[in-house]
């Protein structure tokens, strides 16, 4: 990722006073301490977040857009005024730009769904990568169905990197979409995004990112990327579930047919025409989470406190710690070594499963995920039939680390 | 081939039985997994997609035969140990048993022997696919 100028932290990075400010990390899972380190599948939340969500709910819950009643306003405002934090933190030019969606997924469907009405025709090419999660495979997949375009692939080499020369050769006139992962959740991998969306709009080709692993790690500025689309996940960065943001520019938000029909995206209806609402509300269909992104505000006002840089140094420590440590143990296999990677560790024991491995470390009080990572067509690429995967976070620490390798070493001694 | 020599219901309470003489997850474990060991070979004729429960974590194999005395021969395997063990107990359990008794068993066992995360659907292993197969076969066995 591309440095941006700082945002004004307000405290320094102290790991042991965030850790205080996330409740469920003092829990005890089989009489031991829990270590977390499934962050790529869902981040713990602070204080601040669920403090928020509940005084929501007990002292401003309304309908949004609605009312003109005070309660109503007060919702409305609330809610409205994660926007301009939205925007603030993706680095967008402007609010309406933000569009709140459900989450990565919901987004990417937004776009691939609304695409699939007008814009993809028979033969087009929508460009994919080999390291692209499920959600950003799928829902081009179905849009491909609907309109006869295809899907091409750009591969991933033995280290998980993109091969960005057959990116640039796959890139041709037929080409209408390319939608690429921005941070590997399986590998790690920092895509090279800034290179390939220039060189796609070298050839008027739009961009969509799917952010969704990135946001939480270090900066992200979409205009400084110039990407046509970035899609995030509030729950990945320290907010609750169903809530996420499609960013979109502005120009592509308003050609762009709605996704959904419903309550709040329309101007006027009527059973011989119906007009659309202004960007982003044509894509808000329905009564929204209001809570939910409420809670996303103040989850992104949390991690705006810190320094993205010290946060980021952290989670460097933690990954080279890991990444040093289960490579002294040997008979280890690291699966994703690309050069610039987050805070991600992927490896396999040899001649062991990873689900025996991950359910004994968690009898060590130890959450790490294991399985295909919802990435089938790289592990497929990798002939295995899954990983372990350890995913950090800002409020992890060189102990748990530590515990994390202790619990593999004993995991493979009980085993074997 | 024999005709059950003990019910569902009685080679699970052996299971269990097994199972408490083990104080602690590891012996529980290490005891699962040498029942792994224990189950026969599937034989590479089943070792295809048709007989394949994939599962987010782990892959099951299930197949099943009808004996000659009525009951249902059950062959299962996976890749991973702890599923293999547990696909060991299910197949202790409900092989050469009448399809019928198969088809409405009751498999609260694995509960019993702590042994119930395992066999969760969210869990993703292909288990609970495995013995809802086991119990497909055991009903359109007991249909004919």
């Amino acid at each position: 990722m591309q440095p941006v100028a700082p945002r004004l932290a307000t405290r320094t990075f102290d790991v042991e006073q965030v850790r205080s400010e996330f409740p469920v990390l003092s829990r005890r899972i089989h009489d031991l301490p829990l270590v977390y380190l499934d962050n790529a599948a869902t981040t713990q939340k602070p204080l601040t977040v669920l403090e928020r969500i509940d005084a929501y709910y007990r002292s401003e819950n309304a309908n949004v857009h609605r009312g003109v009643h005070t309660l109503s306003q007060e919702a409305t405002e609330a809610y409205e005024s994660v926007r301009p934090t939205m925007q603030a933190f993706l680095g967008a030019g402007s609010a309406q730009e933000i569009v709140f969606t459900k989450g990565t997924t919901d987004a990417i469907n937004v776009v691939a769904g609304s695409m699939s009405r007008g814009y993809f025709r028979k033969g087009d090419e929508i460009l994919l990568t080999g390291m692209e999660h499920h959600s950003n495979i799928v829902p081009w997949q179905l849009a491909a169905e609907a309109t006869g375009a295809v899907v091409k692939v750009v591969p991933v080499d033995d280290r998980g990197q993109l091969d960005v020369e057959a990116y640039q050769a796959l890139l041709g006139p037929k080409t209408r979409m390319v939608a690429i992962v921005h941070v590997s959740n399986t590998l790690g991998t920092i895509n090279p995004i800034r290179q390939m969306i220039a060189d796609a709009h070298s050839m008027g080709i739009p961009v969509l990112v799917d952010g969704a692993q990135a946001v939480a790690h270090g900066p992200v500025n979409v205009q400084d990327l110039d990407c046509d689309f970035y899609c995030m996940s509030a729950h990945k960065v320290f907010g609750p579930t169903g809530t996420g943001v499609l960013y979109g520019k502005a120009e592509w938000l308003n050609q762009l047919p709605p996704y959904q029909g419903g309550g709040d995206m329309i101007s006027a209806v009527s059973f011989e025409r119906t007009t659309y609402n202004e960007i982003p509300h044509k894509f808000e269909a329905g009564t929204p989470n209001i809570a939910g992104v409420i809670g996303m505000g103040a989850a992104i006002d949390y991690l705006s406190e810190f320094d993205i840089a010290d946060v980021q140094r952290h989670e460097h420590q933690l990954v080279a710690h890991a990444t040093g440590e289960l490579e002294a143990l040997g008979g280890i296999r690291l699966i994703g070594t690309a050069d610039q990677k987050t805070a991600v560790v992927s490896f396999l024991l040899d001649g062991l499963h990873p689900y025996d491995v991950a359910s004994v470390i968690d009898r060590f009080g130890v959450a790490v995920r294991s399985g295909h990572h919802c990435t089938q067509p790289l592990m497929d690429q990798y002939r295995i039939p899954g990983t372990l995967r350890a995913s950090f976070a800002l409020y992890n620490t060189l102990d748990e680390v530590d515990r994390l390798v202790d619990a593999v070493r004993r995991a493979r001694k009980f085993l074997s | 081939m024999a005709a059950a020599t003990s019910t569902i219901e009685e080679r699970a309470a052996e299971v269990v039985e097994e199972f408490e003489l083990f104080d602690d997850w590891m012996g529980r474990y290490e005891h699962l997994i040498e029942q792994g060991k224990g189950l026969p070979a599937l034989p590479d004729d089943y070792r295809t997609e048709a007989y394949q429960v994939r599962g987010c974590q782990s892959q099951v194999w299930v197949a099943a035969e009808p004996t000659d005395s009525g009951t249902i021969r059950f062959l299962a395997d996976s890749d991973a140990l702890i599923t293999r063990g547990l696909a060991a107990l299910l197949v202790r359990v409900l092989d050469d048993q009448p399809p019928e008794a198969v088809a409405s068993s009751n498999l609260a066992f694995l509960d019993q022997i702590g042994m119930n995360e395992h066999l969760s659907p969210t869990r993703k292993n292909g288990l609970d696919a495995m013995v809802r197969r086991m119990k497909l076969y055991a009903e359109s066995l007991a249909a004919v």
